[in-house]
């Protein structure tokens, strides 16, 4: 094999490879059927445009996917999450709108640091119900799926809060520096999030744990309680995309806020390359996952298809993620590629499989 | 390590454990009922208890299907988008002016055909269910507001008919066609996975997959037929839904899944498979249904209660799940 | 025997898979009405011969003749349909069925496609009550013990028409009256005329049931004898065989003199330490700068004893003390909080995370003792890391390649550098030499030597007796899930003795046979 055979199929082999050939399908088809799609214009001080929009409303996504790869790093997932979008938006405009001056900015953060802490014993009870009961994650947030809208809606009693708080608003529609605070919110806890799990030992420990539970134990690693934090990562993440729902709107509706999140950042984080079996993860592949997402829906919103036949483009794309990804579909088709390059595994093997 | 002795360890009074999330089911069941009763004077109206099952003939319908499925250690979170691409086909198709039961053969159709497409990916390509019927449930809601963007009233006279016929005193107390319909379900449903291989097959395969093959269990087939199966039994329950709306509409049965899932949990099936009867079901679904209508009566309570309270019960049934679980180790 | 015909015979089955030679021209035969045992250490081809009779693996060479025709089986499934049914270790059946539906399902008496479960039920306890066992069909098989479970697979495999009955293993988690219970079916099912191929570690059991044994080492026949002509001296010896080849390093340590340790504080004191179901309560001591080897065949509870001293699993009975003060190691966690490691016999499944690197497997076990807000800065992290790959001539040198890429004694190095950079007291190595090449294997011994050298204690676990006799200060002997006897390492003591203990299971002064 050439060099420059070996390089090429390092690129295609990389798990980003298809999604990033998928981001930019979807960028050229967009500006194929509107050439003004990429153009970015300054009006007011702001920057407009369709990457900007695709970049503001991907940011919930973004958050709630941080929080969902980690779960999954683990092996686990976290099906609660819209409900904890919706939760912590609904406590936050209940908050504000009982303050006598919504646009106070005191009121606003007492308001955000309920919906946080709100989050945190949420996600806590998730933790605890994984880690120390020992029930099946998917099983453990379904709990919390269900009851959290009813949650929700109590917080809310049946109503849709509506405010009336710039403060509040700006989380989700205000500028700084030209670009939407949302995006820096976005890019702030996907930095925060970085440090935590690659500065410290965080994320090598999330990786082992999911990649191995037993040989982990046997290294001396406490699992539990990194099950336990990934879990009230996830929610917190989950809060503060909640208040940018919420805030999007000005309104905090506790049967439609963070509906079918949990779905989409599930989605963003397979297309990231984090396997769903748990393991190594990428928060970059999950930012490009939530990106590839919005730009779909996007894309979809612009050629006048209904934002719910959108649906069956996702569909399309969960199968095809899924598959490629799927070790027993590469095995049926992988006579055609190259090799893959395991081979010094395969002479170990056999050797530990036939223990008489 | 259990004991080396030849007789099984029996305890819980001598109620085999298999039975026991079942019972705690009917005694939630009873104890619910004589809240309501002695809470409300027209709660001991027959009737009540009819509208119960009129209310969620097609939930139960979509459970049973749902119970197959959770049996094997599998999910199906199609069912609320399938029952609703169901019903749209329907209207759809019979505001087009096509003949009634020409619909009804190609709805009960397209059902159990996603259902085996997913059952296919699932097995051969060995990918979660829980991803694939994601996708099922993508692609099944996305057909929805393809076929239409708005509701489509239905007018068809065999559609209305089996709407309003009232079986029992038409004055007095009454079922409609549907919970006769939910109920032949219900007893084929049983009958299958007490008699048959088929349903036998769903049980050893949600005890021990591995066993199940090294026992020369056709795994593959199996794990299909229960998708294809919740399939049908899905589309069943769109077209009953359609007879009870008289309408298809893109958004009606949004997050059905979790009912139906929790009426299953609720009705003592385990979420990891292998343990579970479809009468379990039906009472989870009765559960679910008195829920609601006990909300109803009391007006004072909300209905974001009902979620509060599922949520609960399904925590309590998972726990009892969990604990039964390490006795048994 | 040569009067009658045998109901299978194998001839010159080889089978070879990438780099290994598992079966090389191994003939076995099988006779109606006998218990064979087929006996063999780790890697002998037990059980690739077993796979290869039922076609899970198809066979490079060689033929398989059931009552005389030729066969060749796609799968277990057509190898029960033509009589020749396999009980598996771990009970293979669905504890979440009744007993009368684990023996019949998939096969089912039925009416028009329903089950007819009077019948079922009433052939079930027909079936049972021909192997002595009356129990209540209806019930869960969970709801019964291990045994009873192993004879509902028996009852399950002999309802096929079974005429060769194999059981693999079937004994591993069974206690002494549940053994008996199943010689006692074994027994009748042998009288009826079927023929059992029986399967396992435990020496007691062959000489209590088998009328034969073949041997098998290293993917070869030994020999095929009859039980009461092979005395159990002679049946260790066969199966572990005396491979002197590898004796280079020999001479330097050949005996390692245990008096000036043993004299010196224990490390280590296990007293009565045991659990139920996998280890007979034992007693050990182990000082700083002792190299114990622990030996016995396999399935005696080695890898068990290691287990409990590093918390791998818990201790039901016993204690433990560490420099004299009590200890108790409940979870891993606590035995490395006492400076103990432990390097697993499955690398892959309980040792390394394939996916992550080899610096960050190397790094794991540290980072984990300090607790992830304190990592291991990067620079120290290279610097360790070097040192050990260098050290331990880890290949391929990239720290940063996937550990799974690594061939098997590399994988090896890389699980013991991760213990050695936490600078344990006591290593607990469980077959390490295992599945890897000659000369890894010898770098290893020789750093067992030179870490003992430093004062390190180790607890070295091996199936080789010549590898363990070259170690160690002192052997412990195990069999059948006892410690037996310890045996200081003095010009005394040789493989026959060891393999006389192995055999006996007592403490011989001389080399009598038991």
């Amino acid at each position: 094999m050439s060099t420059s055979k070996v390089r090429w199929a390092a690129v295609t082999g990389h798990s980003l490879f298809w999604p990033v050939v998928a981001l930019l399908a979807l960028l050229t088809a967009n500006t194929i059927y509107r050439p003004g799609f990429l153009s970015v214009e300054m009006k007011d001080g702001h920057l407009y445009g369709s990457l900007i929009d695709i970049l503001r409303l991907a940011a919930p996504l973004i958050l709630v996917g941080l929080g969902m790869t980690l779960v999954i790093a683990t092996g686990g997932i976290d099906l609660s999450v819209g409900s904890m979008c919706a939760i912590s938006g609904a406590i936050a405009c209940l908050h504000i709108s009982q303050q006598p001056d919504q646009n106070a900015l005191g009121g606003v953060l007492v308001a955000l640091a309920l919906g946080v802490g709100l989050s945190l014993v949420l996600g806590a009870w998730n933790g605890a119900l994984v880690s120390i009961i020992g029930i099946q994650p998917i099983i453990a947030t379904l709990i919390l799926m269900v009851a959290g809208r009813g949650l929700a809606q109590l917080i809310t009693e049946g109503q849709i809060i509506t405010i009336n708080s710039e403060p509040y608003k700006a989380v989700g529609v205000g500028y700084l520096l030209t670009l939407p605070i949302s995006i820096f919110i976005a890019v702030g806890v996907a930095l925060v999030v970085a440090a935590v799990t690659r500065r410290t030992a965080l994320g090598m420990i999330i990786e082992s744990v999911g990649g191995n539970a037993e040989a982990s134990r046997l290294a001396g690693i406490r699992s539990a309680r990194i099950t336990f934090l990934v879990y009230v990562i996830s929610a917190v993440c989950a809060g503060i995309a909640g208040f940018m729902v919420t805030a999007n709107v000005s309104s905090a509706d506790g049967n439609a806020a963070g509906l079918w999140i949990e779905l989409d950042a599930i989605l963003a984080v397979v297309i990231g390359g984090t396997s769903l079996a748990g393991g190594r993860f990428s928060l970059g592949g999950t930012i490009l996952g939530a990106l590839l997402i919005q730009t779909l829906t996007t894309t979809v919103y612009a050629m006048n298809i209904s934002p719910q036949t959108a649906l069956l483009f996702k569909a399309v794309v969960v199968i095809a993620v899924c598959l490629i990804q799927a070790p027993a579909f590469r095995a049926k088709f992988a006579r055609r590629g190259p090799a893959a390059p395991a081979a010094p595994l395969a002479a170990d093997q056999p050797k530990e499989q036939v223990p008489a | 390590m259990t004991t080396t002795s030849l007789t099984p360890t029996r305890d819980w009074w001598r109620i085999p454990q298999r039975y026991v999330p079942v019972l705690a089911t009917l005694t939630l069941l009873l104890v619910m009922y004589a809240v309501g009763v002695s809470q409300y004077r027209a709660f001991s109206n027959v009737q009540v208890i009819f509208n119960v099952f009129i209310d969620n003939g097609f939930l139960l319908v979509v459970a049973v299907g749902m119970t197959f499925v959770i049996l094997t250690g599998g999910i199906d979170l199609s069912v609320g988008s399938v029952v609703a691409m169901t019903a749209m086909m329907s209207a759809s198709l019979l505001q087009g002016g096509m003949d009634p039961a020409a619909v009804l053969v190609i709805a009960l159709l397209v059902g159990p055909t996603l259902g085996f497409l997913m059952g296919c990916v699932i097995h051969f390509f060995e990918i979660q269910p829980f991803i694939v019927t994601l996708a099922g449930m993508f692609f099944a809601r996305g057909m929805c507001t393809f076929i239409s963007k708005s509701s489509i009233p239905i007018t068809d006279p065999f559609w209305t008919s089996m709407a309003q016929e009232r079986i029992g005193d038409p004055r007095g107390n009454f079922v409609s066609i549907s919970v006769l319909i939910a109920f032949v379900v219900v007893v084929v449903g049983a009958f299958v996975l007490a008699y048959t291989r088929l349903g036998r097959n769903v049980y050893a395969l949600g005890g021990n997959q591995q066993s199940a093959l090294l026992m020369g269990l056709p795994v593959g087939q199996t794990k299909i037929a229960v998708y294809a199966i919740s399939g049908l039994c899905s589309a069943i329950g769109g077209i009953l839904l359609s007879f009870y709306t008289l309408s298809g509409a893109p958004l009606i049965a949004v997050g059905m899944e979790l009912d139906v899932i929790a009426a299953v949990v609720i009705g003592g099936t385990v979420l990891t498979g292998g343990s579970g009867y479809v009468f379990g079901t039906v009472l989870g679904v009765l559960v679910l249904g008195v829920i609601r209508t006990l909300i109803t009566f009391d007006g004072s309570l909300n209905s974001w209660w009902t979620k509060i309270v599922i949520g609960g019960l399904l925590f309590a049934f998972i726990l009892l799940q969990r604990l039964i679980g390490i006795r048994k180790k | 025997m040569s009067g009658r015909q045998p109901v299978l015979t194998m001839t010159a089955i080889s089978k070879s898979f990438p780099g290994v030679r598992a079966l090389d021209g191994v003939d076995f035969r099988l006779f109606p009405g006998e218990v064979h045992a087929l006996m063999g250490e780790n890697g002998a081809g037990k059980s690739t011969l077993i796979k290869v009779l039922t076609g899970v693996y198809g066979n490079d060479a060689g033929v398989i003749s059931l009552a005389g025709q030729q066969v060749s089986f796609s799968g277990p499934m057509q190898a029960a349909a033509a009589g020749v049914s396999t009980v598996y270790q771990e009970v293979n059946l669905c504890a979440n069925l009744s007993v009368a539906e684990n023996i019949f399902i998939g096969r089912e008496p039925r009416t028009l496609g329903a089950i007819r479960w009077g019948e079922m039920r009433r052939r079930a306890r027909d079936l049972l009550a021909r192997l002595d066992l009356h129990i209540d069909v209806t019930q869960l098989l969970g709801t019964y013990s291990l045994a009873v479970q192993q004879m509902v697979a028996i009852a399950r495999a002999i309802d096929i028409q079974a005429r060769v009955l194999i059981l693999d293993e079937p004994t591993s988690s069974l206690d002494a009256t549940e053994v008996e219970q199943l010689f006692r079916i074994m027994r009748h099912l042998r009288d009826e005329g079927i023929a059992i191929i029986f399967v396992t570690h435990f020496l007691d059991q062959v000489y209590g049931i088998a009328d034969r044994i073949t041997v098998l080492r290293n993917g070869r026949l030994v020999g095929e004898y009859p039980t009461a002509e092979l005395p159990q001296l002679a049946l260790v010896e066969k199966m572990i065989g005396k491979e002197l080849d590898v004796l280079e390093s020999l001479d330097e340590h050949a005996k390692r003199d245990a008096r000036e340790i043993e004299a010196g504080t224990p490390f280590l004191q296990a007293e009565e330490l045991g659990r139920k179901g996998s280890v007979t309560p034992f007693s050990l001591t182990i000082h700083a700068g002792e190299v114990v080897g622990l030996a016995g065949l396999l399935g005696s509870g080695r890898t068990e004893v290691a287990r409990l001293l590093f918390g791998a699993d818990r201790a039901d009975h016993g204690k433990v003390a560490v420099d004299g003060k009590s200890a108790p190691l409940r979870n891993p966690i606590a035995a490395i909080g006492h400076d103990i490691a432990f390097c697993s016999e499955n690398r892959r499944t309980e040792g390394l995370v394939g996916e992550l690197s080899v610096r960050e497997n190397i790094i794991l076990a540290m980072q984990a003792a300090r607790g992830w807000l304190r990592p291991i800065p990067r620079r120290r992290q290279d610097e360790l890391v070097d040192k050990y790959v260098k050290a331990l001539s880890i290949r391929p040198a990239d720290p940063e390649i996937p550990v799974r890429n690594l061939s098997g004694g590399n994988q090896q190095k890389v699980l013991l550098a991760r213990w050695l950079i936490t600078e344990p007291r006591l290593l607990i190595l469980d077959e390490p030499t295992r599945g890897i090449d000659v000369g890894a294997k010898a770098e290893i011994q020789k750093l067992v030597v030179q870490l003992s050298d430093g004062g390190m204690a180790v607890l070295f676990i091996s199936a080789e007796l010549e590898e363990v006799l070259r170690l160690s200060h002192k052997i412990a002997v195990m069999r059948d899930r006892q410690l037996v006897t310890e045996l200081v390492n003095d010009h005394t003591v040789d493989a026959d003795r060891v393999m006389q203990t192995i055999a006996s299971g007592t403490h011989h002064e001389g080399p009598e046979v038991a």
